[in-house]
């Protein structure tokens, strides 16, 4: 098991937003967690890369290692687990180039360097074109690229994508998640969380359903595709 | 016009002490959202520091193993005392506002006021209540140029300042230290996942301010050489002003609104008998916050997104 997560528990001053969920990912899978609006998705990721602390009694562990000692930005750097948050939250005041730059901050070796941002400009030939503009004058499509280009330069083993397909027009979309599954079959791992349940369920091979902070369904996509609670809650019947 | 250039290069000094500290406020500001109300007090001591560093090194020299000159020995000493006067910043991060990271900020800012006290009460209780004379360093020459005289300590802390700013600004552009200074001063939160240390770059922003009001410190020390260790009350809160007006968290505003600040008194002095300086001067400036509420620089919109 590449990532397992036990008992995960996260409270927002004192209003339990997870009620100890247990899930794993194992290597090279997409995995999908799908969800309405404040179910706690976001809450999941943020947890795993240690942006907000878990309550004591969770357990996570990514390769054998315990997650808890990990500060967030060695989450990063020491494990390569790379997140892309909610709302893709780039820095509007750098560059393309910076952004992506900065994603290896921790990085010595400056070739390799190099290479992962020629890697991600074959990946994305639009983020090429803007290589000095600054990310905030990016349109949508380009923002979620340059996010995703940016979590491939700071950590390839697994990569945590928090609704990657808000606010973009279904081609856009498209061409995101093709790009990510290339990425997956060059061997980064994906844990997905979308509100977009059908091409959540679509794109990835297993899946999870998390309500109100507790995980109350989990199956193969098909499965969940075909389940009739999941179609008539998420599927539009 | 004499009299105007002879009183532009006297706001241009004045400003100078002003803009080195304000850019130390306005750095942590950016990447904190806190504002260090001890940086003040930080300027007092590396002032000290830096007259304990200047005092050694001429005794060092008076020995005749390594005779060095007048303008070595200030070079040293700046280097040195930024250097040193770092580690203070880095403790008064360490120490007082680390912890306080997720507490509420009214916290943060009374530990900046009583870190403050403790620096200029320890001060009080480590070197007694006499007030130091900062060592002459360098012999001033006076140059005058079709009617204003210009003292070399003069174009020396002018030029010294601007070229500290151009090495700030160099830095926060041009490196990845600096790329992650604006980055966190963008979004604070997510910060992490770049694999960067919010602790990392908070220390740095601390050393880098206290290191600029070490060095604003010293230069004041040569221009005004009588040290006491409430020195650094007025002159913060005026830094801090400038911090303000030259828009929160804005380097290059920062720096500018010092050099106003500086304009402003001097030329409001000219006019006016000096016990009513500050009071015209800072009701200008308020004056001036009316119309540009987030200052010159500063987004009307706060930068820093949060969880």
């Amino acid at each position: 098991m590449l990532l397992s997560i036990e008992n995960l528990r996260v409270s927002y001053d004192r209003i339990k937003a997870l009620h100890g969920i247990s899930f794993d990912v194992d290597e090279g899978e997409i995995v999908c967690i799908i969800g309405a609006n404040g179910a706690g998705k976001s809450t999941t990721l943020r947890a795993i890369s240690r942006l907000i602390p878990a309550e004591a009694g969770s357990k996570m562990t990514f390769m054998g290692k315990d997650l808890l000692d990990y500060p967030a930005d060695k989450v990063v750097s020491e494990l390569g687990i790379s997140h892309v948050p909610e709302g893709r939250r780039l820095f509007g005041n750098l560059t393309v180039y910076e952004n992506l730059k900065l994603a290896t901050f921790a990085r010595k070796n400056g070739q390799d360097i190099q290479k992962d941002i020629e890697r991600v400009f074959a990946i994305f030939p639009r983020l090429e074109e803007r290589i000095n503009q600054k990310a905030e004058t990016l349109s949508g499509g380009e923002q979620q690229m340059l996010a995703v280009g940016r979590a491939l330069m700071s950590g390839r083993k697994v990569m945590l994508l928090d609704e990657p397909s808000m606010g973009l027009a279904p081609l856009l979309m498209m061409n995101v998640f093709d790009a990510l599954r290339d990425i997956n079959r060059e061997g980064t791992t994906i844990l997905l969380v979308e509100q977009n349940a059908r091409m959540a369920l679509k794109f990835a091979s297993r899946g999870y359903v998390l309500e109100n902070g507790n995980l109350v369904l989990s199956g193969k996509s098909e499965e969940l595709l075909n389940n009739p609670e999941v179609k008539k809650a998420y599927l539009g019947g | 016009m004499a009299f105007f250039l002879q009183n532009l290069i006297n706001a241009l000094q004045w400003g100078s002490f002003y803009a080195l500290i304000a850019l130390g406020y306005s750095m942590v500001y950016s990447v904190l959202m806190l504002f260090n109300f001890a940086h003040g007090d930080i300027f007092m001591t590396g002032s000290y520091i830096g007259f304990f560093v200047a005092s050694g090194l001429i005794a060092l020299s008076a020995t005749g193993t390594v005779a060095m000159p007048g303008w070595l020995i200030l070079l040293l000493t700046i280097l040195i005392s930024m250097f040193l006067t770092s580690f203070v910043g880095i403790a008064v991060e360490r120490i007082g506002y680390r912890p306080l990271r997720g507490a509420p900020r009214a916290s943060a800012a009374i530990t900046g006021l009583m870190i403050g006290i403790i620096l200029e009460t320890g001060n009080l209780a480590l070197l007694g209540a006499s007030r130091k004379k900062f060592p002459d360093l360098i012999e001033t020459q006076t140059f005058t140029f079709a009617g204003v005289s210009v003292t070399n300590t003069k174009i020396m802390i002018v030029a010294v300042s601007l070229a500290l700013m151009l090495a700030l600004h160099l830095f926060i552009q041009r490196t990845k230290w600096g790329m992650a200074v604006r980055a966190m001063a963008y979004d604070f939160f997510v910060v992490p996942l770049m694999g960067v240390s919010i602790n990392t770059i908070a220390v740095l922003t601390f050393a880098i301010g206290s290191a600029l009001a070490a060095a604003a410190g010293i230069l004041f020390g040569v221009a005004y050489p009588i040290l006491d260790p409430y020195m650094g009350i007025l002159f913060g809160w005026k830094a801090f002003v400038a911090a303000i007006l030259g828009g929160r968290g804005s380097v290059l505003g920062a720096a500018l609104a010092g050099f106003l600040l500086g304009f402003i008194e001097i030329f409001v002095a000219i006019i006016f008998p000096s016990t009513v300086r500050d009071l015209i001067a800072y009701s200008i400036i308020l004056l001036i916050l009316t119309f540009r509420p987030h200052g010159f620089f500063g987004e009307a919109y706060s930068a820093q997104l949060r969880l």
